[in-house]
């Protein structure tokens, strides 16, 4: 039980880590966007 | 617990980050900004200078917001990309970060040469095999609806991160030869495509910007890799001589 109550801050933090990197990556709102343009190019993430 | 999970992941972020965009400098970011005096018109109107300003980038969001990302003032542009590669990298280094704790707890340690792989490993998933269906695409280049190639982008990431994790890590050795199969079936699905003629952008420029991304992100998928690594070597050797003392 205290093994699987460890586990509990590495999936906060991978889901953390999906939610950031989709934020920066995926998320459409033009600001987001446009900010984040050049970055997203050079990550090759499909952008606009 | 969680603390020794984001704090690599924060610093790896900017020195990771940092590097990625200095790396950006030399190649990606001049053809970017190339390839957009294609897509604003400027080239085939014989216009000049204005490409950037005229405020046609963000393809739909009203003027003012696209003139905002094209200023003139090229620093303001370096500085928000700066800040999404920083964050970008924070995202994936707190992906490295928790794999890693969850490594620790099952006795494994990670150095910064297992690091080196970790970063082969994300260099493959996140950039190399999405690629090879979706290569990476400069503004103005031919593409089909945005959702179905980030719905294909996604799904390829995900399976290819899954078989690899099956090839290294999965107890018995069916199981890891099975590890091919989520890394091909994207492939096999293929990736929504549009016709290259449709594209604005000159087929030698788009081949060099494929070159340009992919290496670049090998340099910081490895930098990534080795940092997450050392730093969360250095907090579990931390805390683990202020448990002994």
């Amino acid at each position: 039980m205290r093994s699987i109550a460890r586990l509990w801050p590495v999936v906060f933090a991978m889901l953390l880590g999906v939610f950031i990197v989709y934020g920066a990556g995926f998320a459409s709102p033009a600001s987001l966007h446009n900010a984040a343009h050049d970055s997203r190019h050079s990550f090759a993430f499909p952008c606009h | 617990m969680l603390g020794r999970i984001l704090l690599p992941a924060v610093i790896v972020g900017v020195l990771a980050g940092g590097l990625l965009t200095a790396l950006q400098q030399i190649e990606v970011v001049p053809l970017i900004l190339e390839a957009e005096t294609y897509e604003n018109g400027v080239v085939a109107s014989g216009g000049e200078a204005q490409a950037h300003a005229d405020g046609t980038h963000d393809h739909g969001a009203s003027a003012g917001e696209a003139q905002s990302l094209d200023s003139e003032n090229g620093l303001e542009r370096t500085g928000y990309s700066l800040l999404a590669n920083v964050v970008t990298a924070a995202g994936f280094g707190l992906l490295l970060s928790a794999a890693f704790t969850l490594l620790g707890v099952a006795g494994r340690r990670v150095d910064w040469r297992k690091g080196l792989l970790w970063g082969l490993a994300g260099f493959g998933a996140v950039q190399l095999a999405p690629a090879l269906g979706l290569p990476p695409g400069l503004p103005g280049s031919a593409a089909v609806a945005l959702e179905a190639r980030q719905t294909w982008w996604l799904l390829t990431a995900v399976l290819t991160a899954l078989g690899l994790g099956l090839i290294a890590f999965a107890p018995c050795p069916y199981l890891r030869v099975l590890g091919v199969v989520p890394i091909v079936i994207p492939h096999l699905v293929g990736a929504p495509l549009a016709e290259p003629s449709a594209g604005l952008v000159p087929h030698e420029l788009a081949v060099r910007y494929v070159y340009a991304s992919l290496l670049t992100n090998a340099v910081f998928w490895l930098a990534l890799g080795a940092l997450t690594a050392h730093l969360h070597g250095l907090f579990a050797a931390r805390r683990e001589q202020a448990a002994a003392a």
